[in-house]
């Protein structure tokens, strides 16, 4: 069990679309999903637009009695389990209980739900909390829900580290796959868009304020002014690969190279830790800078944070060295979620051979040197990516995931394929590249 | 540094804040006394409230060193994390200044984070609970720290210079167990030298006490506190919630012999599983936390016959003292009659996420001193729990290897091996 670990399903529950295909499509359209806040009124917040997963309904996904029992991070969460499931092919209930581990980034828990527990409380008097507060909006609800859903019995994990962890999470499953499990489900949702839960990110100063969707979040831009909060994320269904192979299941990739670093404190002198991590999670997948086809990146809209990271990734690509997307400019930071979704928009650009565009940038950042590949897609041979992370505070972590041999490759979908043009409806899918 | 998956892992150093004192020493004297920390709730204001009792923590964040801005700025269960961090540091005798800061790891766990200055903030911004539309006008600069509990890891790891992997584990009541075994993982595949490990937990607010007095899971034993949590006896009536933190310095065991550290126990073996059965509810079966305790022994290279303690989780709850007597029969088979088995619950209540690093701590002092943690306020054994849970007073014994678990909301269970040093 010491081999690769390859995803063998993707479920995406994202402002651009619930489900893998329509999150892409509308993100290889460049279509914003951000939009004024629909949930609660937001005029009294000098933030008012955020992404929104709208036609979402949650009781197509989750049943009555656990509905009641769950904020909707979780009702984020349990569904894109499900879709990563389904897409996966796999049924644990087939699997042996104790191999199948859950492990999921959290980053604020079950914002909504506390809010109204809270608001009960000490409007109405303790004996007026319901029974779930003490499960709903704990930052383990969601794996705790996940693990009971399907059956599955083996280590279970919750890792924090705001938008890092998205990709911590997924780290600690390739490690779980390395020990005893078998298969895991892991990944990230948020849904943090309640007014206490805005008015906390409010205070991080990290927010937008901008009222036009399409320019609102503008990353490495000389405009950029912050970040448009969003919900949702993604699960994936990972598995050692030659286990996968062996049952005739495809891949989409491979998680190659992981790490995580800190930053040092202020006022220390010493470099912020982003560039380590992408040099570890490189050395960890046995590659070289030249090796990576593009970054997605951090893309935090703050112009420090913004200048920092330009700053890594010249100083191992050179400067417009390795195209960089940033999809999340259509739908926003989804903190636990937003890394986690980020993979899964990374996995599907390896698929079909296109890079998704950044959009609303229209001058970049004198400090920013970087190729962002902007407003339409690139075709281009997406073999190996690499995906930075932040969390507030100093979390940085790197992911290198790589594509699967073409015989173990997911089909490309239509419009797919580097130098093809888009195919034909009545035309076989072809794997990419 | 290369992955060494069965690499030896030692506990160099230690801090300790728990309900009855502060610091190593008043811990382990008032685990040994027997005594308990438990009381009626201080911290506020528990009129109307099923449960009115906790163990509180008395700390006084200035005394313990913490600057003004940190006292300020910091939630209470950062402010306990820090001073355990900085103690266990110091404990170890580590010049972290020296070390690479790349090599540094921090692993820390929680269950509710900064839950009592969200709910305090909450407060304010929504006017005592009458506005839903929260006035971002009173918002205060750190809220969003509140609110995302990974900044209680990034305050340890700023006091420690750690520039490697930092985590905050959050697997409810096990994340302590856990995050002290994800500093484990850490070591043993290379990733840091020295890993800051550990758990933190302040939950006596308002909204925590509700949510447990709403389920009922709580001790509503108001009128005698001190003996409200009463594990394993046959009339216990839930747990009493309780706080504090404890941390640890953890090295591989080759290069803290080559500094001629004091090693108080190596980590050999650790191991979770889930019950997949219900998010608060246990089966009597035990089943799933057996399997985690056999997965922790197979990585430790330990049998049944090994095992020479049991730290129990010994909440106090009717299904868990069941639930949990019956794993420890389950993967132990007949050694389970002989091991004596104990619940420090008894004494400084369930500190939820922190608990499980605090069970760890006293089963590394407990090889230390070659003495078994007694269980408070059992006197009327429970015929369902019928092994040896070495009532009321503190026993020597040969410790050689020992075993905590830990069990959570969510399913979670968890479980790890501790040897005395220098046994392989």
């Amino acid at each position: 069990m010491s081999g690769a670990v390859a995803v063998t399903g993707i479920g995406v529950v994202s402002p651009s679309g619930v489900g893998a295909d329509r999150h892409w499509a509308s993100v290889l359209a460049g279509r914003t999903a951000i939009g004024r806040i629909t949930r609660f009124d937001p005029e009294p917040y000098p933030t008012r637009l955020a992404g929104e997963v709208r036609g979402f309904d949650e009781r197509g996904h989750v049943e009555a009695r656990i509905l009641v029992q769950t904020d909707r991070w979780t009702h984020l969460g349990l569904a894109a389990a499900d879709m990563a499931l389904a897409d996966a092919g796999v049924d644990p209930a087939r699997l042996p209980e104790y191999d199948m581990a859950v492990v999921t980034a959290a980053s604020s828990g079950g914002t909504e739900f506390g809010q109204r527990e809270i608001e009960r409380l000490w409007s109405r008097g303790p004996r007026h909390v319901g029974a779930y507060q003490s499960i709903a909006w704990f930052y383990a609800a969601t794996t705790g829900q996940i693990s009971i859903r399907h059956g599955m019995r083996g280590p279970c994990a919750v890792l924090c580290a705001e938008q890092a962890g998205g990709l911590d999470a997924l780290a600690h499953a390739r490690r779980l796959l390395g020990e005893d499990a078998r298969l895991a489900l892991s990944g990230g949702t948020d849904a943090s868009l309640c007014p206490y839960g805005l008015a906390a990110q409010l205070a991080s100063g990290r927010l937008s304020r901008g009222d036009d969707p399409a320019r609102a979040y503008l990353p490495f831009d000389s405009h950029a002014a912050g970040h448009v909060p969003g919900e949702g994320g993604a699960m994936f269904v990972l598995e050692d690969d030659a286990a996968a192979e062996a049952r005739g299941a495809a891949s989409y990739a491979t998680l190659d190279g992981y790490a995580a670093t800190f930053d040092p404190a202020e006022g220390r002198g010493r470099p912020p830790g982003l560039r380590r991590a992408a040099e570890l999670a490189l050395a960890d997948a046995g590659a070289e800078p030249a090796d990576i086809d593009v970054v997605f990146a951090d893309a935090a809209a703050v112009p420090e944070l913004d200048r920092r990271e330009s700053a890594a990734l010249c100083a191992l690509f050179g400067p417009y060295g390795v195209p960089v997307a940033a999809p999340k400019t259509m739908y926003g930071r989804l903190y636990a979620g937003g890394a986690a979704l980020d993979v899964a928009t990374a996995l599907l650009a390896i698929r079909d051979g296109l890079i998704p565009p950044t959009v609303g940038v229209r001058r970049l950042a004198d400090d920013c040197p970087l190729d962002l590949v902007r407003d339409r897609p690139r075709p281009a041979a997406v073999r190996r990516v690499l995906l930075l992370a932040r969390g507030e505070g100093g979390f940085n972590s790197a992911l290198v995931v790589s594509a699967p041999r073409p015989s173990r490759a997911r089909p490309a979908h239509n419009g797919g394929g580097h130098g093809h043009e888009p195919t034909d409806p009545g035309r076989p899918e072809a794997p990419a590249a | 540094m290369s992955a060494d998956p069965s690499g030896r892992v030692a506990v160099t150093g230690l801090g300790v804040v728990a309900p009855g004192g502060i610091g190593v020493k008043a811990f382990w004297e008032l685990l040994t006394s027997g005594r308990t920390a438990t009381r009626e709730i201080t911290l506020f204001d528990a009129t109307g409230f099923r449960s009115r009792i906790a163990a509180e923590c008395d700390f006084d964040p200035a005394l313990e060193g913490l600057s003004p801005r940190e006292i300020r700025r910091l939630d209470r269960v950062a402010q306990f994390a820090l001073v355990c961090a900085r103690d266990a540091v110091e404990d170890s005798g580590l010049d972290l200044g020296a070390a690479a800061p790349e090599r540094i790891g921090v692993s820390i766990g929680s269950a509710v984070g900064c839950t009592t200055r969200l709910e305090e903030e909450y407060v304010v911004l929504s006017d005592a609970g009458r506005d839903w539309l929260v006035d971002p006008a009173y918002v205060v600069p750190h809220t969003y720290d509140y609110m995302v509990p990974s900044t209680i890891a990034a305050e340890i790891a700023r006091s420690c210079g750690a520039e490697g992997p930092v985590a905050l584990v959050s697997t409810g009541c096990t994340a302590g167990l856990d995050a002290v075994g994800h500093g484990l993982r850490l070591l043993r595949e290379g990733a840091a030298d020295i890993v800051v490990a550990g758990a933190a937990e302040a939950p006596l607010s308002p909204i925590t006490s509700a949510c447990f007095d709403a389920i009922k899971a709580t001790s509503p034993d108001n009128d005698d506190p001190a003996h409200a949590s009463r594990p394993f006896d046959l009339n216990r009536h839930g747990f009493v919630l309780g706080e504090g933190a404890a941390v640890m310095v953890l090295e591989r065991a080759e290069d803290a012999h080559r500094r001629d550290a004091r090693v108080y126990a190596e980590i050999t073996g650790f191991a979770g599983r889930s019950n997949a059965f219900h998010m608060t509810g246990l089966k009597p079966d035990g089943r799933e936390m057996a399997e985690a305790i056999r997965a922790a022994m197979a990585r430790a290279g330990a049998g049944p016959d090994d095992i020479d303690y049991i730290n129990a989780h010994g909440s106090g709850t009717k299904q868990n003292d069941r639930h949990e007597t019956a794993a420890f029969k389950r993967s132990l088979g007949p050694r389970a009659y002989e091991v004596p088995v104990s619940s420090i619950k008894s004494m400084i209540g369930h500190s939820l996420g922190a608990i499980g690093a605090i069970e760890v701590a006293a089963s590394v002092l407990a090889l230390q001193h070659q003495v078994v943690p007694p269980t408070a306020n059992l006197h009327t054994p429970d015929p369902e729990c019928d092994l040896d849970y070495v009532p009321l007073i503190a026993r020597e014994a040969r410790l050689d290897t020992v075993l905590s678990v830990g069990s959570g909301f969510g399913g979670f269970q968890s479980a790890m091996v501790l040897s005395r040093s220098g046994r392989a």
